[in-house]
């Protein structure tokens, strides 16, 4: 794990002096973050890599985990689902089994932080415990179309908070406490992001009978009907009519998702007798997505629906030129025409693809641009900046805040 | 060359991190945009007046303001985007003035262009009013004269450059920027003072407000 004086040569030492600046204010309180898993998903992924590095900054950070067990796990499955606006039959017997659950970890969980952190809706009833410290509610769902049974249960929780946080602004909705934007970030130094020699991507794309004599597109996602793969192969083909390219769609399916197979199948069906056309089922490899991200020419993310869509910021800081789909935190980290090109169809996607092909020198500074806006923006740096000033918020009311 | 004159009160450098506080308030129309405009908190505009200079500091020159943007590439209003973007904030010293400059301006666009109240925002697109809580802390770096401020000017994030340029005049009603008013009170150079406060600050990006900031003051130590 990087220590923070190696982000230096990234982001420069004024930042870093900056974070240690905030981690002196913040000396004395103990930040206790709460979530549901030690491993796996995005939100322990990011804990994992932060909790260090705030300590690092001199932060007292620590992180607790609460208990679930299958049953209780199934409805919170369910209840992402349903703020994800997805069709879901929840129960009366679903939210028995949330506060039963709920009601063990309120026993059992010592919530002795100055500062109570909770991740997503799994721990959220924890709050009930409130006792004169602070309490933030970190929202990593796009929650733009909630299902209004689910939310209205979650919202007799959430107004019991100090703050929420959510990921986007569309996310965000009319609450009784403040909220916060704060977007998730990519860490420039993880294996899916640092720098590579040309003989590892070399060798990658040997591996995968990969040859570079014309241009590589690329989509690397879950095979996963929101990351529409079917619909990047028809932007492809509309491209391939003009441009002699190939298309690689690389990513892995959840192993609790048994329509990913499904999924595969048909892109498999869609891609048939295309020698352009490489489908990479790959295990989580994170060198090796690394590895086909730079060997590519345009990167593509034509999700139908984001969360944050964080492969756009990983494709950006390795100033490739990228064209996404306008959807979720995707605005967020391209600005039309400066730092990628947004889409809403497959004939946008096309075209756009298309655009860049045929103009490298537009393609180059639209990826030079997106680093730039990457580096600003989208690191763990400013991520751990953000949550600093987030929890000296929380004792400051004022919107010019002189920490003298 | 002569020795340097030592200030009277030194210059100690701050910065100034921003968070974004969510409103929950969003327009979908120009005339709801105009409606807004007049009732959210100041910081709100300024937020939305001042966010891209900092996000998209390698856009050069001129990066518009969200309102300018939201109305031409969701909207497809060209006119008034341009209108938008040309405001010259450097005339306003408050945000009250510059919120009341932005609001005439487009709703003067919407009585010529009465249309233009038709359009929709697409489902997703719409525009989402967001605040900028500031956060002003002292930095170690203290100056007693020109060669030390052009040293700390050269390393010195650019989020201290833009509180001390930007948020010291606009924000927190100063008359000029803070480099001025110490270059011109504290080490009595009214000249370099007003050079500095001379140039709008606004059609550069940050980085080359640093390097044009470095320049002016080399030049003056030079003579």
């Amino acid at each position: 794990m990087a220590k923070i004086d190696e982000y230096i040569p990234l982001v420069g030492q004024a930042v870093i002096d900056d974070l240690r600046l905030l981690g002196e204010r913040l000396k004395g309180k103990v930040i206790q973050h709460i979530n549901s898993t030690p491993v796996g998903g995005g939100v322990a992924e990011i804990l994992n890599r932060m909790v260090p590095l705030l300590v690092e900054l001199g932060v007292d950070a620590k992180w607790d985990v609460i208990k679930g067990g299958e049953q209780f796990f199934g409805v919170t499955k369910r209840f992402h689902n349903a703020l994800h606006g997805r069709p879901e039959e929840i129960t009366r017997r679903d939210f028995e089994i949330f506060m039963e659950t709920s009601q063990r970890n309120i026993g059992e969980v010592n919530t002795y932080g100055d500062i109570v952190f909770v991740h997503d809706p799994q721990p959220i009833a924890l709050v009930k415990k409130k006792d004169g410290n602070k309490w933030l509610w970190r929202c990593h769902i796009d929650v733009s179309e909630p299902d209004v049974r689910v939310w209205a249960f979650l919202m007799d929780f959430i107004a019991k908070f100090d703050s929420a946080v959510f990921s986007a602004p569309s996310f965000s909705r009319k609450l009784p406490i403040r909220q916060f934007l704060i977007s998730p970030s990519i860490d420039p130094l993880s294996d899916k992001n640092k720098e590579l020699p040309p003989e590892t991507i070399n060798a990658v794309l040997r591996k995968y009978d990969i040859k570079k004599d014309k241009p590589i597109i690329i989509q690397v996602s879950r095979f996963d009907r929101l990351k529409d793969p079917v619909g990047v192969i028809e932007a492809f083909l509309q491209v391939r009519r003009y441009v002699d390219c190939q298309l690689i769609l690389a990513g892995g399916t959840a192993e609790d998702d048994p329509e990913g197979f499904k999924v595969l199948d048909e892109v498999r069906e869609k891609a048939r007798n295309n020698p352009d056309i490489h489908i990479l089922l790959l295990p989580q490899n994170d060198i090796e997505i690394n590895a086909l991200q730079r060997a590519s020419d345009v990167i593509i993310q034509k999700s139908i629906r984001e969360g944050f869509g964080l492969t756009v910021s990983e494709a950006l800081w390795k100033a490739k030129p990228v064209v996404a789909s306008n959807v979720g935190g995707i605005p967020l980290q391209i600005k039309h025409k400066y730092s990628g090109l947004l889409c809403h169809s497959v004939e946008g996607a096309s075209f756009a693809i298309k655009q860049l092909l045929s103009s490298p020198e537009y393609a180059k500074k639209l990826g030079e641009n997106g680093r730039e806006h990457i580096k600003n923006n989208f690191l763990i740096t400013r991520h751990l900046r953000d949550y600093m000033l987030l929890f000296l918020s929380l004792y400051h009311p004022e919107d010019v805040v002189q920490l003298y | 060359m002569p020795e340097l004159a030592k200030a009277k009160e030194p210059f100690r450098f701050c910065t100034r991190l921003h968070l974004s506080e969510l409103t929950g308030l969003r327009a979908t129309t120009l005339g709801q945009l105009a409606a807004f405009i007049k009732e959210v908190p100041g910081s709100c505009i300024y937020h939305h007046t001042h966010r891209f200079l900092q996000q998209h500091q390698y856009l050069s020159p001129e990066p518009p303001n969200d309102f300018a943007y939201w109305v031409s590439e969701t909207l497809g209003e060209d006119e008034l985007g341009e209108k938008l973007v040309s405001i010259d904030t450097m005339q306003y010293s408050t945000i009250r003035e510059l919120r009341e400059k932005i609001s005439v301006t487009i709703e003067d666009y919407l009585r010529l262009n009465p249309l233009a109240k038709l359009k929709f925002a697409r489902n997703g697109e719409e525009f989402h009013f967001i605040k900028s809580v500031s956060f002003v802390l002292p930095t170690n770096y203290v100056v007693y004269d020109l060669a030390g401020f052009i040293e700390v000017l050269r390393k010195i994030t650019i989020d201290s450059i833009y509180f001390h340029i930007f948020e010291a005049r606009l924000r927190l009603e100063k008359a000029t920027n803070d480099f001025s008013y110490w270059i011109e009170n504290s080490l009595g150079d009214k000249e370099l003072a007003d050079r500095i406060s001379g140039f709008d600050p606004y059609t550069c990006t940050l980085e080359d407000l640093r390097n044009r900031l470095i320049q002016i003051v080399e030049k003056r130590i030079s003579v």
